[in-house]
Formats: structure tokens, sequence, C-alpha cells
């Protein structure tokens, strides 16, 4: 035990005296969370939209007028033929159409409700929310006008339709994106990079001649980047809590149980990784090209896995970010429990179990 | 009737059909210098990996410090000593940090690391250096102190791989005192090298070629069995016949 933390030291102290590794290990995160979190968000102004008055009354031709006036739309097209909308928005000219319908103004007057439809481009699903909770509070505006004279309340009920995604899949997504991104970076990468450096400095040979459990080498290289990993996900948490304002829905607990699972299955790819590889740079690239890429690609955090052919559906499945994404998003957003995520975690959980049985073979293998 | 710490019967490694090493029987005495000479490709590395205890034979025998390599290789890694070619100490560790994880991993007390690495530094002169990174020493220094750090835990045999290439002759006879000290005090030292004017220090060698060993004498019989006034040439003759090279 002495020994094992004899070496757990000397790692931290590798990690620690090396600026660059440190940089990536705990810039990148706070880079990337500001990056998504900030300059990817869509302040939306001046966009275009559509709308078709078939009612053509006095209600909403004050909607519209107010909608008008506000900075963040161009009301450019009022067109009432029905067709028109969806080529617009397949010529991505129109972000939002709404649609007032018939009797608009007598429902309203007489029921005390109306409805209203508004349809968005939800490929951009940022922008899709963004720009239909700027409409419905332009309703909600113009109702409460309303509702000072009247007796009873009118309710306008906006009738919302999400044109090519509609669960608006990665909204907020990017917070168990990005988490999923950098643990896999960190993980796999610096794992694989200084379990081969060893290898090419020649002191894995003098580690192996020790009595030193080979294991436990392996082991003790874990441990530091598991505890550092673990430091990340914390300051992606608050950083996407006190600055984002995204809280935590579900069990802070779970959440650190899972990401601790999906830790050691990025470790467990890193040691497979620098067990086949002799040199550092050959990591490096495995990782990055065998890892990373496909952790964007494939996950479901930049692109909705349902646009995908589904050859491409199907080989989403072995990449375990995937299921990160999922259960950090369950747990994050919805705000799930472990019966949620049940099926997700079991998968987690033996795709490591089986690469931790196959790195060990081929440890193995090369030891003899 | 000296003590034999290693003693290895006809020690065979196969490769697939590839013979590395071919049933090498040999004997080495406790405090010997013992010159494992060979010339690339000839074997040398894989027999020490399997005198180390990091490859298991194929067939033959083979104990080293009193334990079989077969069944005993954690006693064997308790009891021995190893440095390779390749520099083989952290470099962006200091040189304490070193001392003190090489010591820990061979479990080490506190405390004897404590009085080990003030000793260690005190005859390698390297007060001033202590806290410094090992990377920024320069080679020789580099080479000493990873010799010092092999037989920090007072192992019975070092196994020294290539310990002085690419280092000057001043700083390689300066290591070769450090050898001889450490044999003084009874550690016997087991040593490939490439130099014959280093086999020429050594007690007894060995000359391996294509994977069998085809001499093993002092290097003085050695010269008068082959009669010839050098180890260079007691060398050449015997590697020129070799079929496999690099």
């Amino acid at each position: 035990m002495k020994q094992f933390i004899t070496f757990v030291r000397k790692e931290f102290a590798h990690v620690l005296r090396d600026r660059k590794t440190l940089l990536i290990l705990f810039g990148m995160p706070i880079m990337q969370i500001l990056i998504f979190g900030f300059a990817l968000t869509n302040e939306v102004k001046n966009s275009a939209i559509v709308v078709i008055d078939y009612a053509q009354d006095e209600a909403s031709q004050k909607l519209i007028s107010r909608i008008e006036a506000s900075r963040y739309f161009e009301v450019n097209k009022l067109s009432t033929d029905h067709h028109q909308i969806e080529e617009s928005f397949k010529a991505g000219k129109v972000k939002l159409a709404l649609i007032f319908p018939q009797n608009f103004y007598t429902d309203l007057m007489h029921q005390n409700k109306a409805q209203i439809q508004i349809i968005t481009d939800a490929t951009d699903p940022n922008t899709a929310n963004t720009l239909t909770n700027y409409v419905t509070a332009i309703i909600q505006d113009y109702q409460s006008d309303l509702n000072q004279s009247a007796s009873l309340p009118y309710r306008i009920i906006p009738e919302t339709k999400m044109l090519y995604n509609p669960q608006l899949k990665s909204v907020h997504g990017f917070v168990p994106g990005v988490m999923a991104l950098v643990l896999m970076l960190v993980c796999v990468m610096m794992t694989a990079v200084s379990i081969v450096r060893e290898k090419e400095m020649g002191t894995m040979e003098i580690l192996l001649v020790s009595p030193f459990k080979p294991l436990l080498v392996i082991l003790s290289k874990a441990v530091p980047y598991l505890i550092l990993s673990l430091i990340n996900v914390a300051s992606i948490l608050c950083l996407s809590v006190f600055v984002l304002d995204l809280p935590v829905n579900g069990s802070l607990l779970l959440l650190f149980a899972e990401s601790t699972l999906f830790i050691i299955t990025c470790l467990t790819i890193g040691i497979f990784i620098s067990v086949r590889t002799g040199s550092q740079q050959v990591a490096m690239l495995i990782s990055l090209m065998g890892m990373m890429l496909p952790t964007i690609l494939f996950s479901g955090f930049m692109f909705p896995i349902e646009n995908m052919p589904k050859v491409l559906q199907l080989v989403t499945n072995i990449v375990p970010a995937k299921w990160y994404y999922i259960i950090v998003k369950l747990i994050m957003i919805k705000g799930l429990g472990f019966s949620a995520i049940w099926k997700e975690t079991l998968i987690l959980a033996s795709m490591t179990l089986f690469l931790l049985i196959v790195s060990l073979k081929n440890f193995k293998i090369r030891l003899a | 009737m000296q003590d034999v710490v290693i003693k290895t019967d006809k020690l065979t490694k196969r490769f697939g059909d590839f013979v590395a090493t071919n049933a090498i029987t040999l004997e080495v005495y406790k405090g010997e210098i013992f010159g494992f000479l060979g010339a690339n490709g000839a074997g040398k590395t894989t027999a020490m990996r399997m005198l180390c205890g990091l490859s298991k034979p194929s067939s033959g025998n083979a104990v080293i410090a009193g334990y079989d390599v077969y069944r005993e290789t954690e006693q064997i890694k308790k009891n021995i000593g190893y440095m390779s070619q390749k520099f083989s100490l952290y470099e962006d560790l200091t040189v304490l940090e070193n001392i003190r994880f090489f010591g820990g991993i061979y479990g080490l007390t506190n405390q004897q690391i404590k009085t080990k690495s003030e000793e260690l530094i005190a005859r390698l002169g390297l007060e001033g250096e202590a806290k410094k990174l090992v990377g920024s020493l320069p080679l020789g220094w580099k080479q000493k102190l990873s010799f010092s750090v092999a037989v920090l835990h007072e192992p019975k045999i070092v196994f020294l791989d290539e310990p002085t290439g690419g280092v000057d002759p001043v700083t390689r006879r300066q290591f070769w005192d450090l050898i001889y000290a450490a044999a003084e005090q009874g550690v016997t030292i087991f040593v490939t090298t490439h130099y014959m004017d280093e086999a020429e220090y050594c007690n007894r060698i060995s000359i391996m070629v294509d994977g069998k060993v085809e001499a093993l004498d002092s290097p003085t019989q050695l010269k008068r069995n082959f009669k010839v006034s050098s180890m260079d040439e007691v060398f050449y003759q015997l590697a020129r016949g070799a079929k496999r090279g690099d």
C-alpha cells in the first residue's frame, strides 16, 4: 500500500509539474463551457419570421404590430399561402412562422380563449427555443394587457411546433456534451500518453523489474487522472450552475457516481491504447482520431442521432460517450433518478468490463 | 568454493521457430563482475530478461539469488537491481524525488530512504543538485545516479544493460569505479557492453554468438586461448561467424 501511495504521488508530480498538461487539463473545460455557453448562444436579433393571418381582425393586427415593433423580429412577409411556409423553412429564409386561425378575436372574446400556432425551425434548437420564448413573451404581454380591463381572464394558447427536431434534442445539451468530451480527452489521452511515455523512456522496464506489481503500475497511473477528472466534473458543474444558470435537477451524487463510471471507461480505453502502442505520438493520434472524433460526431451532442442514416445510428451505439451523454442529460436536465438510466448505466458498465478484460489480456501478453 | 548467485542450466527461449537464446549454461559468483558480451541480435537482452524474471524461459532452468525463475519471480525482483541502456530515471522529477520514488517502490521505509539518499548524494557529490530536475543534469551524472538508484535497495545482483552508451571515457572510468565499489561490497554485477576496454575490467566474461554462449572465461585466459593480444580480436574471431545480425 505504501508503495502504491509512493507511485501515485509520483504520478501527481508528473502532472502538476507539466504546465502544458495542466493547462489542457483544467483550462480546456473552462474554455469549452464558456465558448459553448456564450459564444454559441444565439442572441437573436432581427430574425426573419412569417406571419399568416387567417383572422385579419383586431387582436391579430395588434399582436402583429407588437411583434413588428420588437427588435427581435423582422416580419418581412405576410403570406396567406399555407404551402409557402414549408418552402421558406427549407430554404432557411425563415426561422419562425406564426399562424393566427380564423376567428381569433371572436374566439378570444366569446370563449375567453384562442389558439395561436408557432412553428419553428428546430434544426438549430437553441435559436428555435429562444425565438419561441420571445414570441410567447410578446403574446403573454398582450394577454395581460387585455386582462387588465376584463372580468374573466382571456387566454391565448400558443401551440408550438418544432420542425425537424421535435424534442429539441440538444438544448442545454452542450454541458453534458462538454463533460463527455473533456472526460474522454483527459482520461483517454492523458492515461495513454503517460503510460506510453514510461515505455518510451525505458522507465517501464525498470518498473517491471521492480517488485512493484505490473497491475499496480497501471492502477496507480489511473488514480491521479480519476481524481483530476472528478475535479473537472465539479468545475464544469459549478460553471454551468453559477455562470450559465443551468441547474442540476437530479441527484448530484448519482451524477458523480455515473461520471466516475464513465471516467473508468475512459481510463480503460486509455490503458488499452497504451498497451497496444509504443510511442507517445501514436497514442496521442489514436486517442484524438479514434476517440475524440467519434465522441463529437456520434454522441448526439453536436448532431442529432435521429437524423443520421440507419447504419450510423447503429455505429453510435458503440460510442461510450453517447450513453454517458444520455445519462447526464437525463439526470441534469430532466432530473430523473436511477430507475430511468439503469439501462444506459448497464451498457456503460459492460463496455468498461469488456475493455478492462481485453486490455488486461493484452497487457499480460506484452509481459511474457 | 565460491557462492553461486546466478546458475543457469540449458536456459532457452524460443519465439515461434526462432531460438533467441539456445541452451545457455553458466554460473556467476557472489561479488563478481561478469561481462555478458555478444553482437547485436545475439540474444543478450532476451537472456537478461529471463534472468530478471521479466520473461519466462521456454525450457531449461535458472536460479537467481537462490530463487527459481519459473516460480519465484517476485523474490527475484526484490533481490536484483536493474539499469537499462535507455536512461532510466524520471527527467521531470528532482534527484531526491527519484531516489524517494525508487526507494518507495522497493518498499524501503521513510527512515531508510532518508539516510540512504543523504549518503548517496554525498558520495556522488550532488549536494547542490539534489533539488534540481534530473533532466537538467549532464548525461554522465545521470548515469552514475541511475546506477546508485539501482543499488539503493541493496540487491544481491545488479543487471546493467549497456550502461555506458554515449558517455565519454573519463565518465566511463568513473562509472566503473562505482561498479568496483559495489562489487567490493559483495554485490554481483552482471553487465552487457559493446566496449572491449570495459570487457577487460570484468572478472570473467561470456561471449554470445547466435543465441549460444561460445566462450566463457577471464579476459586474460580468453586472450591466451585465442592466441591474441586484445579482447577486440577475441570478440571479432567469435562474432564474425555469426549468421544473425541486426
